[in-house]
């Protein structure tokens, strides 16, 4: 039955596109406070992904319980960077930024590429083959519980946002830098806790993404370019818009490597990202500016 | 924030002019005194540092960041190639389609960014989604060769100018002369009245605008006269190296190896990208004969130091090496100090 078919690709484009959408909010999240766009946003994602085939390989962890342990690395390389580097470069132009943060995307991919090779590692996990019935659908084990780790995750960081008083203090450095340096919020830890916390989410995303894909350093600029096309689909600054994003180019993927070819799937996020671009720049849940 | 403008020399002085004439004269002659693989070294400086030029005249001179140049190059490249290998064209006549089809190509990207005011990190981002969907584009035109490749007939010992086929000295010269006309275009350029309008459009364009220069009309030349120039290199690198992948040429690394140079060098500076290209790529190369002199394999080592080299640059000589240079070894008249 092809409906069925078609319901069980869109499903498991889905799930990926839960974890897509879950990188893509790190870099919501960064741009959206910091206004400096993360262009070693990917290779942060594939770092993650080494984490988590490393501990996999040495102590046999589960993915899912890398995660954490990547998060809390990637919070401190996030915080140190934006301690670092990153902070002085927030009043320069924006080329400046792009330039500095594509500096260190190209360090990180190579210097990835130099420890692990190019050859695709992963990680074994005892239920790697396993499939789950849901009504007539017959879905992966591994893509259920990825996508199922990114909804926890990222309802934690909504709950973050919405409800604790750093959080709060976040949201009201986003709003308006000026006004919150005024009622005494100290920016540049709230910048660097921002990126940290930036950089643990999309660590979380790559190591979940291990379930789904082999680790390999190419898949970084691929990464980077993915998030920026899923955020911008999304509406920039928009953490629903952005889960959303990855959850609709996750599906167009998936169905476009079925309908057409599978090398062909990446022209369809592109294609999207340029019908969004020119009809509604803002993005699907995007505000305007 | 105070913008490139003070980066602009306002007149180079004579020490600054011999020095130029020196390095022009040391380049014509390297080929007379210099081996092989130092020629085909410097072809490929010759190489950068003119795709580095065609790129200052966006992001330099009118404050436009394309990261997706790569695009050009390989339209350049392949419609060249396609019509030499399809239709006996030669890449003399062939260039013209092929700066008209990149023009047509920067044209469509220009359009649609400045008509739907997409700006800054987003017009970035356009620029590499055309230059990305044309690289899984052009892996799929088997007419062209697909993902294996489009390869030029080479005949050893072949020497037809006309036909771009020769000896590496002949490609030697030929990246020299590009280099040289386009620093002189860039020049002219620089001090024509769409030179003017280019830089009040980068430094402020809604007092640009306000006081007449068309936004739209001088974002699109430079992007025209951008694409058309980076398409030349194109066409050059098809005819130099005799093959293409998709997979390089229109990749997002080599985007970024050409907006390298002018970084490194001085971006909106004329010298800059030629600097830049002379500073990095040897470097490069002594690398990789470092690390296969020590007998070590390390494939990422290169890259990583054009990584490195990006935010050395950017932490500590954000406007370039070249206005420094210069300020330095008062090669250039300040500002003020009189004409």
């Amino acid at each position: 039955m092809p409906i069925d078919y078609y319901l069980n690709i869109a499903a498991s484009g889905l799930l990926t596109g839960l974890v897509y959408g879950l990188a893509a909010l790190g870099l919501s999240v960064i741009f959206g406070v910091v206004r400096v766009v993360n262009f070693a946003h990917g290779e942060m994602m594939v770092a993650g992904m080494y984490g988590a085939v490393l501990l996999g390989g040495w102590i046999g962890l589960d993915p899912l319980l890398s995660a954490p342990v990547m998060a809390a690395l990637l919070f401190a390389c996030g915080w140190l960077l934006q301690r670092g580097l990153v902070n002085k470069f927030v009043e320069r132009p924006e080329h400046m930024q792009f330039i500095l943060l594509l500096g260190i995307a190209t360090i990180l991919v190579n210097a990835m590429l130099m420890l692990f090779g190019p050859d695709a590692r992963n990680v074994q996990v005892p239920y790697s083959f396993d499939t789950v019935e849901i009504g007539s659908m017959l879905l992966d084990a591994v893509r259920l519980r990825a996508g199922a780790a990114a909804i926890v995750v990222a309802a934690a960081l909504f709950a973050f946002f919405r409800f604790s008083r750093t959080g709060k203090a976040i949201r009201a450095c986003a709003d308006n830098p000026l006004g919150a340096r005024v009622v005494g919020l100290n920016i540049d830890g709230l910048y660097a806790l921002t990126f940290g916390i930036g950089a643990a989410v999309v660590g979380v995303a790559g190591a979940l993404m291990t379930l789904l894909v082999d680790a390999r350093p190419q898949l970084a600029p691929e990464y980077t370019l993915l998030s920026f096309i899923i955020v911008i689909v999304g509406g920039l600054g928009s953490l629903p818009g952005a889960l959303l994003g990855g959850v609709l180019i996750g599906m167009s993927e998936a169905l476009a490597g079925f309908l057409l070819t599978p090398s062909l799937k990446s022209l369809f996020s592109y294609g999207v990202l340029i019908v969004v671009l020119l009809l509604r720049p803002q993005g699907l849940l995007g505000k305007r500016s | 924030m105070s913008g490139p403008s003070r980066m602009m020399p306002s007149g180079v002085t004579g020490r600054g002019m011999m020095l130029l004439v020196l390095a022009a004269l040391g380049l014509v002659i390297a080929p007379f005194v210099a081996d092989r693989y130092l020629v085909s070294v410097l072809t490929t400086v010759l190489w950068f540092a003119y795709v580095g030029q065609a790129w200052n005249v966006m992001m330099g001179f009118s404050g436009l960041l394309s990261l997706g140049h790569a695009l050009y190059v390989g339209l350049g490249a392949y419609v060249s190639a396609a019509l030499f290998v399809h239709f006996g064209i030669g890449p003399w006549a062939g260039m013209v389609l092929a700066m008209l089809v990149a023009v047509v190509a920067g044209c469509v990207i220009g359009f649609l960014g400045f008509r739907f005011g997409v700006k800054g990190v987003h017009f970035a981002l356009l620029t590499i989604a055309f230059a990305e969907v044309a690289r899984i584009g052009f892996d799929h035109i088997t007419w062209v060769g697909g993902s294996g490749g489009f390869f030029l007939p080479v005949e050893a010992g072949a020497s037809d100018p006309l036909n771009l086929r020769g000896s590496p000295v002949l490609f030697y010269y030929v990246a020299l002369a590009l280099v040289v006309g386009a620093l002189f275009l860039s020049r002219a350029l620089l001090h024509s009245r769409l030179g003017y309008q280019w830089l009040a459009v980068r430094e402020e364009p809604d007092a640009a605008e306000a006081s007449g220069v068309d936004l739209f009309r001088a974002r699109m030349t430079a992007v025209a006269v951008s694409s058309a120039l980076t398409a030349l290199g194109g066409v050059f690198q098809a005819f130099y190296f005799n093959n293409l992948f998709p997979e390089q040429v229109f990749s997002m690394g080599r985007s970024i190896e050409i907006i390298l140079p002018a970084i490194v060098g001085g971006i909106g500076t004329l010298v800059g990208p030629i600097l830049g290209a002379f500073i990095l790529t040897p470097l490069g190369e002594a690398l990789t004969f470092l690390i296969e002199a020590g007998g070590l394999d390390l494939p990422g080592l290169k890259q990583l130091f054009y990584g490195a080299a990006l935010v050395v640059i950017v932490v500590f000589r954000p406007e370039g090496v070249w206005p420094w240079l210069a300020r330095r070894l008062g090669l250039v008249r300040q500002p003020g100090e009189g004409a």
